[in-house]
């Protein structure tokens, strides 16, 4: 191996990322830190010192735990629709059909519109009186009376899952697409030759392919939906009866709406933490794939 | 090759068709509402496709009369392209030389895990401190303000997906140049940059269209004209007095044209960007 010493002229290089990032990501979150110990107003005061008492104030109230199963539901329901589809539609543009490359051009289409252009679209397809979802339905005769999906906490996160999935199935598939394209031909012909039916060549044969990029696809995907802002702020802004406030949404009230920094970054710093447990998960699992790769 | 019997491969088209539809039926009706008369779009029941192609919210929105809802949406758009344009070269810049070193020096490993961190750090985590930074600087409400708050996003972002882009290009090059006396900078440019310029010019593409998307930051930190983005603009119109479905729908086409063509135009180097970016350490 080469010497343990790091070059200098490789620190050099990284020098202007480390100042830019010390900038806008370093100092403001150990601020946030700071902040979240304090009373601060966001017009006005600086706030004194309170100690721990807005994470014990945070973590007890019911505003935080009901945001925290909304982001829960929200993520779980929409990363494992997300995986589930975006495999089943690799394992079909692996197959030899008619406009194939056509489709796998189509899927990039979702991932390309912008999330915000993708939630009004959907805001526009469940409107509740010139809506095409009410107007499909009851032309079809299964729905008798319009009605206001975004507005019944019964449907709204079920559309929310729904306008969430439809932008992301694609890149799922995307991946398990690549790693399907992996598996060299001849095992699998192989696999055929002995006998090995459908499932077993799936189980045996496909998915040790498929498993690592899934993995990482998992990850990602739920860091993000952990994450949700954009979506739900512009579907329902958290409504009705605050059944879809994520705890994205629940920072922006406590912090812009009210005006309660502090108590707005302790939170913040709750979500990171959760957020950082994921990432480091994620990590892990890419070194155990470098690992196997060599 | 599998067998296909009959059956199953009318089964497969039948699937590909209707996952065809699912990815095009939502698209294909923004673009309809945009183009379809009030009346149509209010009638009962629904008219799919207009009687008449009515353009005229196009017009509207990229008209440049005083005081208009098109001065406002076009000046969003100059905003988009200006916040997402400066922060883009700004986050090249650094990124490349650092994206260089990383992939050069194994022992910075650890360097390169704690920049994918940052990237997956929740906006919402620095975003009451960077308020209170843009105001003491009066960067509120400014473009080169939200620019650099972008920074924080597409920096790391930008680093990571080149690191793995550069990875791949061999390291004899570099010691030839180095034996012969090459410097730094005439390594880089003479020597690394003609080689990497595919990656860098992926890695521009993605940060470009990552600002092009940002919401949060943008929602808070701007407050009219002056600075505010498309997205910001368009979620205005969404939640807002607006009752023309017809215009909030071109201005989705708008917003999404750029993006789209260039998803479609650069597919293949795309595609396999988010397939090796995210795979790949």
């Amino acid at each position: 191996m080469f010497s343990e010493r790091i070059s200098p002229r490789a620190l050099l290089l990284m020098l202007p990322l480390v100042l830019v990032m010390i900038a806008v990501v370093g100092w403001p979150l150990i601020d946030t830190v700071r902040l979240s110990l304090t009373d601060a107003r966001l017009a006005g005061t600086s706030g004194a010192f309170i100690g721990t008492d807005n994470f014990t104030k945070m973590l007890s109230g019911r505003n935080f735990q009901s945001a925290f199963w909304t982001t829960m539901q929200f993520t779980v329901w929409s990363v494992s629709i997300e995986l589930v589809l975006g495999v089943l539609v690799a394992l079909l543009l692996n197959q030899r059909f008619f406009g194939r490359t056509a489709l796998r051009a189509l899927l990039i289409l979702p991932w390309a519109l912008p999330t915000v252009v993708n939630a009004t679209l959907w805001r526009l397809i469940y409107n509740p009186e010139y809506g095409a979802l009410n107007a499909m339905l009851t032309q079809i005769g299964l729905l008798d009376a319009y009605r206001s999906w975004l507005g019944q906490p019964g449907s709204a996160m079920t559309a929310l899952i729904v306008a969430d999935v439809w932008k992301n199935f694609p890149l799922v598939a995307l991946i398990a697409l690549a790693a399907l394209q992996a598996v060299p031909k001849d095992i699998r012909a192989a696999a055929i030759s002995d006998g090995a039916n459908a499932w077993k060549r799936f189980r045996f044969v496909i998915m040790p392919y498929l498993i690592g990029p899934l993995m990482v696809a998992l990850v990602l995907r739920t860091i993000e939906a952990f994450k949700v802002f954009d979506l739900i702020w512009i579907m329902t802004r958290g409504g009705p009866a605050n059944s879809t406030r994520s705890l994205s949404i629940l920072v922006y009230q406590e912090g812009f709406a009210f005006q309660r920094v502090g108590s707005g970054a302790s939170l913040a710093l709750i979500i990171t933490l959760i957020i950082t447990v994921l990432a480091v998960a994620y990590l892990m699992i890419m070194r155990r794939f470098a690992g196997e790769a060599r | 090759m599998e067998h296909q019997s009959r059956w199953f491969s009318l089964f497969i088209h039948l699937m590909a068709l209707l996952v065809a539809l699912v990815i095009l039926a939502p698209l294909a009706w923004l673009f309809v509402m945009s183009i379809s008369s009030n009346a149509d779009l209010s009638a009962k029941p629904l008219q799919w496709w207009p009687n008449e192609v009515d353009l005229s919210r196009y017009k509207a929105l990229l008209s440049q009369t005083d005081n208009s809802a098109g001065q406002a949406f076009v000046a969003s758009l100059f905003n988009s392209i200006k916040v997402a344009g400066m922060a883009t070269i700004a986050a090249i810049l650094v990124a490349v030389p650092a994206g260089w070193a990383l992939s050069r020096t194994p022992q910075l490993g650890w360097v390169l895990g704690g920049i994918i961190a940052t990237y997956m750090l929740p906006p919402v985590a620095l975003s009451i401190p960077l308020y209170f930074i843009l105001a003491k600087f009066g960067l509120l409400n400014n473009v080169f303000g939200l620019g650099l708050v972008y920074l924080s996003i597409l920096a790391p972002f930008v680093t990571w997906l080149l690191k793995s882009g550069f990875d791949p290009i061999p390291r004899d090059l570099e010691r030839a140049a180095a034996i012969d006396g090459a410097r730094l900078d005439q390594m880089l440019r003479i020597v690394i940059l003609p080689l990497a310029m595919p990656v860098i010019g992926t890695a521009t593409i993605f940060a470009y269209l990552l600002a092009w998307d940002e919401f949060f930051y943008a929602l808070l930190f701007t407050s009219n004209q002056e600075a505010k983005t498309l997205t910001v603009a368009i979620a205005d119109l969404a939640g807002g007095r607006v009752s023309d479905y017809g215009l909030i729908a071109t201005a989705g086409v708008i917003a999404a044209l750029p993006p789209v063509l260039i998803g479609i135009l650069m597919q293949r180097s795309l595609i396999s960007g988010l397939t090796n970016g995210g795979v790949k350490g």
